[in-house]
């Protein structure tokens, strides 16, 4: 697949709520420290894993998207089926421990 | 600027700073002296002491030790580490420091935080790290849980994203000689936080009951899981993760001692300094 997507409050609807695949949402911020270590397995998964799509949120430049899925803290990941939320994973954790709880 | 700051001196970290210190390198070993160490009444399954000795004396010779080989020791309390791409910035009460490399060897608090509601909303108005979560609580009403320098430190941070930030010492006082003037605090020992979806409440034990919108949690003295848990370090079972040279998944931060899993004991807390202290070495020698 490549590369994560950027998502935005303009194209969240088209990439992620009518997606007939998977998303897998990270919602950050660049001065989160945990957010920077996750980033580059954020990037491996969205590398490796074909059959889903895989978004960033940068909090601070949306924070309306934020505020409706109710993001209290970061890193957070939401799973996103058919438009709806299906799995959260709160805080930094390993390509593998994301890959087993949150598929 | 040093080429390593320890912060613990304890067993690991007086360790570590030995072999770094005989590198030839720049070293600076920063902590409290209340570590788990002088609590040990007499030590009998340590090699080489053909009496027992206390934790206490093991102790004070370990940084005597130290000392005589000029290694910079001073007696300060961490509460930040921040990471600007290869330096690292140590943020004490007094004072502030620019590194290569860091080794955290704090320890590992033996009586953690035990109030009841802070696992189940962790992540869900219960956080560890004020500037990571801050920004989520603009103008809102927070609850720092904490009662030293680390607690005062997170509510100053916060104090910039609301006016109405109250520490929650949990029964324990705060500092006598603080670094900052703190009116806003409730010293009510807590029984419970409470809510739904989210932390919404914290209840003391005469049942007083306080609305808050997030809590940040910053009890005693920031350990090496504390800063672990800022900086993006992978922990396992509240053990920091380290590879075999002691590194941990940011380059340039080394672990050692109790905070890293394993046998609490002093043997183990030496080769980890040992360890950690010589891929310092190497590691500011290859920068």
């Amino acid at each position: 697949m490549g590369k994560p997507i950027e998502i935005t409050n303009e194209n969240f609807e088209e990439v992620v709520l009518k997606s007939t695949d998977p998303v897998l949402v990270d919602f950050w911020a660049p001065w989160c420290g945990p957010c920077r270590m996750m980033g580059p397995i954020i990037d491996e998964i969205a590398e490796e894993t074909p059959s889903i799509i895989v978004g960033k949120v940068n909090v601070d430049d949306e924070p309306e998207l934020a505020t409706k899925y109710d993001i209290n803290s970061i890193p957070t990941l939401l799973l996103f089926k058919s438009g709806a939320v299906r799995n959260t994973l709160i805080g930094l954790h390993t390509k593998q421990d994301i890959i087993n709880e949150i598929f | 600027m040093y080429d390593c700051i320890i912060i613990g001196k304890g067993p690991a970290g007086i360790s570590g700073a030995i072999y770094i210190s005989r590198s030839n390198l720049k070293v600076l070993v920063i902590g409290k002296d209340d570590t788990a160490l002088k609590k040990a009444h007499l030590i009998e399954n340590y090699y080489g002491f053909e009496n027992p000795i206390s934790g206490e004396e093991l102790f004070e010779n370990g940084i005597k030790q130290a000392k005589k080989q000029n290694i910079d020791i001073k007696n300060d309390e961490v509460v930040d580490i921040k990471w600007n791409n290869n330096t690292f910035a140590v943020i004490t009460v007094n004072s502030e420091y620019e590194a290569k490399t860091i080794l955290l060897a704090t320890g590992k608090s033996r009586n953690p935080a035990n109030i009841r509601g802070v696992k189940e909303f962790e992540g869900r108005g219960i956080s560890y790290c004020a500037i990571c979560d801050g920004f989520f609580y603009k103008n809102k009403k927070i609850a720092v849980i904490g009662s030293g320098e680390y607690a005062i430190h997170e509510a100053e941070i916060l104090k910039n994203i609301s006016d109405d930030v109250t520490i929650f010492t949990n029964g324990r006082e705060l500092p006598q000689n603080r670094s900052v003037e703190i009116t806003n605090y409730i010293e009510g020992k807590i029984d419970a936080i409470k809510g739904k979806e989210k932390a919404s409440k914290i209840v003391l034990e005469d049942n007083t009951e306080y609305d808050i919108d997030g809590i940040f949690i910053a009890e005693g003295t920031a350990s090496s899981v504390d800063f672990a848990k800022k900086l993006g370090i992978f922990l396992d079972n509240n053990n920091i993760k380290v590879d075999e040279n002691m590194q941990t998944n940011i380059p340039g931060i080394y672990a050692a001692g109790d905070c890293t899993g394993g046998l609490l004991q002093i043997s183990k807390a030496v080769y980890d300094g040992a360890k950690s202290g010589l891929s310092i070495a190497k590691k500011v020698k290859n920068i």
